[in-house]
């Protein structure tokens, strides 16, 4: 035994004695992790969200969350002698005075930005792939709410620094809490501290920013992760994988190297654009005042999605009473949002309910062998895209010399038109591709060889795939859809009749596929040849 | 041969192919090399970052194309910074791929459902511990601590109640009063209706008492925009056109719908248009929403000229300006 070893084992046995971890740690430290480009989406998010972390502790020893007012004397000339917040005038002083300031607020921007991508491609991978099926779905719903907290925790970010442009965000987001039927106002005075804009809400927000949201963030995340860990990830189907078993790299020393080297990828991706992308330049803006805006005011991208509904809404407003109800507001600004990510997070239990299936699921499924998860989820990509390119409609007319007319036709017709087309579409190519991957078992891979036979014809030659690749793809099963009976045995009509009826239908059109070749179809195949 | 349809068998994990490392120990050098190159660029970086922090002074800057005038201070540091830790990552990844296993593991995974033996244990345990508690059989206690709990829940709604006072009028009444003067935002300079042209657009706000600060709580309710036009464009009631003074008509510029400034006006249209949700308004329909999210026109204020012929309001707001709230009666 060297002396490292004794100085190693002494510690470990020191830990040990006191918590019994050796047994815990033998086995996980060997656990086993299936590799795909795809699972790393998720440790994206996680790594974003610690550079978050450590940057925005950098940040918050100079910046003064406070809305009191201040005449500049900084370094930056443009705004010499202004009136402005206190909270503007220490992120300016971020900017230009202290050394890495700058580089920490626009790393802090970027990861930001990183992370709510990293969190939306991550729930579009567990969507289109069925990561989110029983034993998971707690998971799911976890993730939902991670979701939903980074658009908040971002929105409040980006309205610290008291601007021109996030004051504008602020006073949006006021006049949505005043929308509310009966509580509108008084949520919003005590909100702001009175009236908008008050001096209150900032130094609020920063609290929300910093502390609150960020520690919940951190529980979801710990119970995420210990979730993951706990019931093991799933994998993509392929030979030697089972829905009972994982196959993949040990954690030590693979994952250790593989993550924990990644991580530092993140960080230094997110330090080169922090370092080259100017993001944010908030010097350019000018301090906040409710009196002036600049054009082409836009959100952070998580956001624009909510400003094109808002902005495509129609103009409905209703009095009566004595009292006012904007639809215009709580439509898109609330009621739509709402819905939408209540299904969104009940969507694993929606699928239940269709497809009748209650078993534990490990392997993934392969997007194009669950045609109508896969259409859904385009058509609900499609929404929010549509959306989403609304919240730039100003943008989009001076670029590309469209009048916002034609711009905003195009969003209101385009929202409620274009999603069933992209449903229809998207199930078509994916049974297509279903065709596809039959064609290629039943009669091998185009080689590109074309052979003249000996009465004049031409061929081309195709090669038989590997039993590995045939395997992948014939592996997922094919479920047939539900049968629930109308009437009883003894004739009469069973009590939730019409709900069975629709799931009827609902799992008849889940279960529309092309057949998957089969062993015997091959035989066959190889008979007539 | 029967019926049955044979499925595609799954071949098993196909057979582990050796890396050019594993075999021979040429490659596993060389690996072990660019590794080793990587780690020390990164240490590079961090030299490159203390270089800059030291002698790069903050104010320096240089021409990147693409970039433009770039910040040399900022622009050093982080590119030294993103080489060490890109770096790092790139080492300690390519050693794992190059140089540790890289064998497939097969491992087990178990059904989470626990036995029915537990399961029925679990209900009895918890139907034990609730009978041991009584809870069921002694309703009195149940309830009064449900009001308990209950009650008890309201202390934080009741504590929060001191974030900020009731609205009462203040969403309603903004300064500007009868002979009130506009002045122009900024400058607060007193205007006659011969500074403004034909086509001119001023943004003002009502003038302070002497003494008076100017809030932005007063600048979000206040603005007022002041627009000149010849009369004779005005499509207005004869009610709206007695609120304008020789072709100048004046709109709060909060927008009706959510707030924003309504700051871009187009001359040869005659439209206002908000640049956060395009609301579109008609100054000479006494701006009529013509387009966009909002419902209401922007209210207009009525204005003349005092003695000395300067603008003033003739009379308050007749609405509230501004988003609308559930208060609002129209």
């Amino acid at each position: 035994m060297t002396a490292r070893e004794r100085i190693a084992g002494n510690v470990a046995g020191y830990v040990d004695d006191r918590t019994g971890a050796a047994k815990w740690m033998k086995k996980n430290l060997t656990k086993v992790f299936p590799d795909h480009w795809s699972f790393l989406l998720g440790e994206i998010c996680l790594y974003s969200f610690i550079i978050l972390l450590a940057s925005g502790t950098f940040l918050t020893l100079w910046f003064d969350p406070s809305q009191r007012e201040v005449i500049y004397d900084g370094g930056y000339q443009p705004l010499s002698g202004l009136k402005m917040s206190a909270a503007y005038a220490s992120t300016l002083n971020l900017s230009f005075e202290v050394r890495g300031g700058l580089l920490m607020r626009q790393i802090h921007h970027w990861a930001a930005l990183i992370f709510m991508v990293g969190i939306v491609v991550h729930l579009l991978r567990v969507y289109f792939t069925g990561a989110f099926r029983k034993p998971r779905e707690f998971n799911w719903i976890i993730g939902v709410g991670l979701l939903t907290l980074g658009i908040v925790e971002g929105f409040l970010g980006y309205s610290l620094p008291d601007d021109l442009l996030s004051g504008t965000g602020i006073r949006i987001a006021e006049a949505i809490i005043q929308a509310l039927p009966l509580v509108g106002s008084y949520i919003s005075f005590f909100a702001f501290g009175g009236a908008f804009p008050g001096e209150a809400f900032i130094p609020r927000i920063y609290t929300v920013h910093v502390l609150l949201l960020p520690g919940i963030f951190l529980a979801l995340i710990t119970v995420h992760l210990m979730l993951v860990w706990y019931q093991k990830h799933t994998q993509f189907p392929g030979p030697g994988r089972t829905e009972k078993n994982v196959v993949g790299y040990p954690l030590m020393p693979i994952y250790m190297a593989k993550a924990g080297g990644f991580f530092f990828i993140v960080f230094g991706v997110t330090a080169f654009l922090g370092a080259v992308a100017s993001i944010n330049p908030i010097w350019l803006y000018g301090p906040y005042t409710p009196g002036q805006i600049s054009a082409g005011s836009q959100p952070d991208w998580y956001m624009g999605w909510l400003d094109g509904l808002v902005r495509m809404s129609p103009p409905i407003e209703t009095h009566a009473f004595g009292h006012t109800i904007s639809w215009n507001i709580l439509l898109p600004g609330l009621i739509l949002p709402g819905i939408m990510f209540t299904l969104l997070a009940l969507y694993p239990f929606i699928e239940q309910w269709a497809t009748g299936d209650k078993r534990e699921h490990h392997l993934l499924d392969r997007p194009r062998n669950a045609p109508n998860r896969t259409a859904l989820g385009a058509m609900a990509l499609t929404f929010t895209l549509v959306s989403l390119m609304n919240g730039g409609n100003d943008i989009i007319s001076t670029t590309f010399h469209l009048t916002i007319n034609q711009m905003m036709w195009f969003s209101r017709i385009g929202v409620l038109v274009l999603p069933p087309i992209a449903f229809v579409i998207a199930k078509r190519i994916c049974l297509s591709l279903q065709r596809a991957d039959r064609d290629l078992v039943l009669h091998g891979r185009e080689t590109g060889r074309l052979v003249r036979l000996p009465h004049g014809e031409f061929v081309e030659v195709h090669e038989p795939i590997s039993p590995e690749k045939a395997w992948t793809l014939t592996s997922h099963e094919q479920l047939a859809p539900l049968e629930l009976p109308e009437y009883d045995q003894a004739g009469v009509r069973r009590p939730k009749a019409l709900a069975n009826k629709l799931r009827n239908r609902v799992s008849r059109a889940n279960a529309v596929a092309v057949p998957k070749a089969t062993e015997t179809e091959r035989r066959e195949l190889e008979g007539h040849h | 041969m029967s019926n049955e349809i044979e499925q595609i068998k799954d071949p098993g994990l196909p057979a582990h192919v050796h890396r050019r490392a594993d075999e021979d120990e040429k490659f596993a050098k060389k690996a072990e090399t660019q590794v080793a190159i990587l780690f020390i660029l990164s240490a590079l970086g961090t030299l490159l970052l203390i270089a800059s922090y030291i002698f790069i002074p903050t104010d320096s800057f240089i021409f990147i194309p693409v970039m433009g005038e770039t910040n040399a201070h900022q622009l050093f540091l982080g590119l030294g910074m993103a080489i060490a830790l890109f770096c790092i990552g790139a080492g300690a990844i390519h050693w794992a791929k190059t140089l540790m296993p890289d064998e497939e593991v097969i491992a087990e995974r178990h059904e989470f459902r626990s036995s029915d033996e537990d399961r029925a244990e679990f209900v009895k345990t918890v139907k034990a511990g609730a009978g041991a508690a009584g809870l069921g059989r002694r309703p009195l206690i149940k309830r009064t601590l449900g009001l308990a709990l209950g009650l008890s829940g309201l202390t934080p709604l009741l504590l929060l109640r001191d974030l900020g006072p009731l609205p009462k009028d203040d969403l309603t009444k903004t300064s500007w009063k009868a002979g009130t003067r506009l002045v122009t935002d900024p400058g607060n300079r007193p205007i006659k209706a011969s500074d403004l042209e034909v086509g001119a657009v001023a943004q003002t706000l009502p003038e302070l008492a002497p003494g008076e600060e100017r809030t932005l709580n007063n600048i979000g309710k206040d603005a007022v925009l002041l627009i000149r036009l010849r009369p004779e464009d005005f499509n207005l009631t004869a009610e709206r056109l007695s609120w304008t003074h020789e072709g100048i008509i004046a709109f709060s510029k909060i927008c009706s719908h959510m707030g924003c400034a309504v700051a871009l006006y187009e001359q040869q249209t005659k439209h206002l248009l908000c640049p956060c949700h395009q609301s579109t308004f008609d100054v000479t329909r006494a701006a009529k929403v013509i387009f966009g999210p909002a419902a209401r026109p922007l209210p207009q204020l009525a204005i003349t000229v005092d003695a000395e012929g300067y603008l003033v309001a003739q009379a308050p707001f007749t609405e509230p300006v501004g988003p609308s709230f559930w208060e609002r009666s129209s």
